[in-house]
């Protein structure tokens, strides 16, 4: 969630005539915006931006849907794209009048690669596509703005959308890959690839493996990469056996553990490991590596020692343990993620 | 219970510094956490002479919201669609400082929204725009700030609801306005309006607590729809909203409690959005907000803590002694300008960070302490209840 910052506007206002100034505006008569007798927050508008929108405000008023208005609606979007007003009012426009939708989209693309970061401008290009039922530019163009900032939020949304209504799912694992092999770190690309799994394949024990054995490479790569643990946390919900029973995974933890691996994460997924068996079956069997004690022991040294930041939430963690190996609590395990 | 904190010591803080390992994320996060690092070091070189550091700079802050409630420049332009936002990023701050305005000012701030409300229900971003469920939000809670009966009684609380219901998907789900996108902001925005003025039927919230929950990720937060990446401002409004249903058991509380409380950045203190991404002040509400209320989850379970489950000293240093701009206003994160998104949240954060199950922590002197926030709605408890009053009391016939 944040805010657009000031946005440039765009090309040749400086040529820019004012509407007023027109002739082929003459017989509207602008409307000033009407802030009451006394306005806060109150903007001190350029002459241009109060122009422009005066002249929105009669449009908008006497619904008039007209080339000229098209025009003006795209000068109004140029000073504040951030309007969701001169949008739907823009879309009103270019339905009434039967445009070319294809023209409008290549319009869009470019005011979307200037301001990556607005909700309006992505709804805009959605609602095209699926006015065109033509998706065959998207995975591109989200390529392309996904190039800028591997991590926008918009543009995956977008790009999920269109792979999802259109089934365009061929070639996303090939994408995500490439986009780990750029920044292993980016939590999106991760996202993704779950994404795209749980709409394809789905989960299946032979997707699971693979699935698995794909992650841990990637942690042994880099083992502090939070994305990494968390999908394969992500996997193990898909695993009827539970977090702490995948022979591949506890074995991998063990032995990064032996050979002297304290990161935060490994030692936060075998703590959860231990209180799953601790949930199960009170105290533990005994035989078991995952039991309340050890638990406990880590849950300590991550307090005090590799994860001090949550002291809180691991000294909590410990008596919640410890509450349900005692039988105090019920402890729901209920995974509702899907 | 009160307690004054003390700052981190930096030798501790110095150890959480991110090695390099190549990748562009990594490349980033260092280069944050220098410029965060430097602003630790710079305060503890004077602490020792100035034990009343850090000092949260309200006269200065008071000063930036209240000038810019007055006039903006054109720089502000591109917030011409969010000027009823503006109204509450600015009161909302300005409330948890306990700054009083004089009546006059409040009904001047009253009438200026009146002219944002759409003859369709609900609220556009400034006067005469198309209605939309965040500038509706935005109004509504600003007015409530007010608190006044001029206030309460210019939201035409029939034609709101009319507005909601065009809205309202078959799957739970809200658009954002007419033929606007669909995110789960706009159950979080709906269902916070119709809690308040009581609007709510069951007609409003058909589905919807189902369709927030499908928002929850692998990751245990949730996402702005269905298979996207876990975020901390969706997380807030999936979570929130799903305790107005009263709905909260539906959650993967473990989940959500873990991932939130791995958005705290080690070195910073601060709260990312996502995971693998940068600090920023705003998440101190969006991921530290959401706590109260997932306490109250928790306490449902039996689990109910003695405390707040993240480092609120780490939040209030990160806060207080990296995202102050000295001329007034808070920032996002150093290098950056202030603005009164990042001022009301990270406020709003700083106050949730104070105060926690009826004990304060604050950090510096009390001349820090802000008022206490709703965890559901981010206006002062004080002016829900005076508004669920209102509204209770003067409930809208045959709807
Ligand atoms: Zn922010």
């Amino acid at each position: 969630m944040s805010e657009s910052t000031e946005s440039s506007s765009d090309e040749g206002d400086s040529q820019r005539v004012l509407y007023k100034n027109r002739p082929e505006w003459q017989d509207i008569t602008p409307l000033k915006q009407d802030d009451g007798d006394y306005p806060v927050v109150a903007i001190d508008y350029t002459l241009e931006f109060q122009d422009c929108f005066d002249y929105f405000r009669a449009i908008v008023h006497k619904k008039e849907y007209s080339e000229r208005a098209l025009e003006l609606t795209q000068t109004a979007a140029s000073y504040n794209a951030a309007n969701f007003t001169v949008w739907q009012y823009r879309r009103e426009i270019l339905k009434a009048l039967d445009k070319d939708l294809h023209e409008e989209l290549k319009y869009i693309e470019k005011v979307i690669l200037k301001q990556t970061k607005n909700y309006q401008v992505w709804h805009h290009r959605k609602v095209l596509v699926e006015w065109l039922k033509d998706p065959s530019k998207e995975k591109y163009f989200t390529e392309k703005a996904l190039s800028k900032d591997a991590k926008n939020y918009h543009a995956w949304q977008h790009r999920q959308w269109v792979i999802k209504t259109f089934d365009l799912f061929d070639g996303e694992l090939d994408y995500v890959e490439q986009l780990l092999k750029d920044d292993v770190k980016n939590n999106s690309a991760w996202n993704q690839r779950y994404f795209v799994v749980n709409n394809t394949t789905g989960f299946t024990e032979d997707v699971l493996s693979r699935e698995i054995q794909f992650t841990l490479e990637k942690i042994l790569e880099l083992q502090d990469n939070e994305s990494a643990w968390n999908y394969l946390r992500g996997l193990l919900l898909h695993d009827k056996t539970g977090l702490s029973r995948n022979k591949t995974v506890t074995e991998f933890c063990e032995s990064l553990y032996k050979d002297g691996s304290r990161s935060p994460f490994l030692l936060a997924l075998i703590v959860d490991m231990c209180s799953e068996r601790a949930a199960e079956d009170g105290a533990g069997d005994g035989n078991n590596l995952y039991t309340v004690a050890r638990a406990m022991e880590l849950c300590n040294s991550l307090a005090t020692n590799y994860d001090t930041i949550r002291a809180k939430y691991w000294e909590y963690t410990a008596e919640t343990i410890e509450k349900q190996s005692k039988g105090e609590v019920v402890d729901e395990a209920s995974s509702s993620t899907n | 219970m009160e307690t004054l904190l003390k700052l981190r010591p930096i030798q501790e803080i110095r150890k959480n510094l991110t090695p390099s390992d190549g990748t562009l994320t990594t490349e980033e996060q260092i280069r944050v956490e220098r410029s965060i690092l430097k602003k630790f070091e710079d305060i503890q070189a004077i602490v020792a002479n100035k034990p009343d550091l850090p000092e949260l700079q309200k006269e200065q802050h008071k000063q930036y919201l209240m000038d810019s409630l007055v006039y903006l420049s054109s720089r502000f332009e591109c917030l011409d669609a969010s000027r009823a936002w503006l109204c509450y990023w600015i009161l909302h701050p300005l409330s948890l400082m306990g700054v009083r305005l004089e009546n006059t000012y409040k009904s001047q701030i009253a009438q200026f929204l009146a002219k944002c409300q759409s003859p369709e229900g609900g609220f556009g971003g400034g006067p005469g725009q198309y209605p939309h469920l965040a500038s509706t939000y935005a109004a509504v809670n600003a007015l409530m700030i007010l608190g006044t009966d001029e206030a309460f009684k210019i939201i035409d609380r029939r034609k709101l609801y009319e507005f909601f219901m065009t809205l309202k998907q078959p799957n739970g789900s809200f658009a954002m306005q007419v033929g606007g996108e669909i995110d789960i902001r706009g159950a979080y925005c709906a269902l916070a309006v119709a809690s308040l003025t009581n609007i709510m039927t069951n007609e409003l919230v058909r589905n919807t607590a189902e369709w927030i929950i499908s928002c929850q990720t692998y990751e245990g937060g949730f996402a702005g729809c269905p298979g996207m990446e876990a975020h901390g401002g969706y997380a807030f409004c999936g979570l929130a909203a799903l305790v107005i249903l009263n709905k909260g058991h539906l959650c993967d509380n473990k989940a959500l409690l873990r991932w939130l409380t791995q958005k705290q950045m080690k070195l910073e203190g601060g709260f990312q959005g996502r995971t693998n991404k940068l600090v920023d002040s705003c998440y101190s509400f969006w991921q530290g907000g959401a706590f109260p209320l997932l306490y109250s989850l928790l306490a449902n379970d039996g689990l109910k803590p003695q405390g707040h489950l993240f480092d609120e000293r780490a939040l209030q240093e990160y806060i207080l002694i990296c995202c102050q701009n000295p001329h007034g206003g808070l920032i996002d994160k150093p290098g950056k300008p202030s603005d009164t998104y990042h001022s009301c949240y990270a406020i709003s954060g700083l106050s949730v960070a104070q105060h926690v199950l009826n004990q304060k922590r604050v950090l510096g002197t009390y001349r820090n302490e802000l008022a206490s926030t709703h965890p559901l709605y981010n206006i002062r408890p004080d002016m829900v209840r005076k508004a669920l009053l209102y509204f209770h009391s003067n409930s809208v016939k045959s709807m």
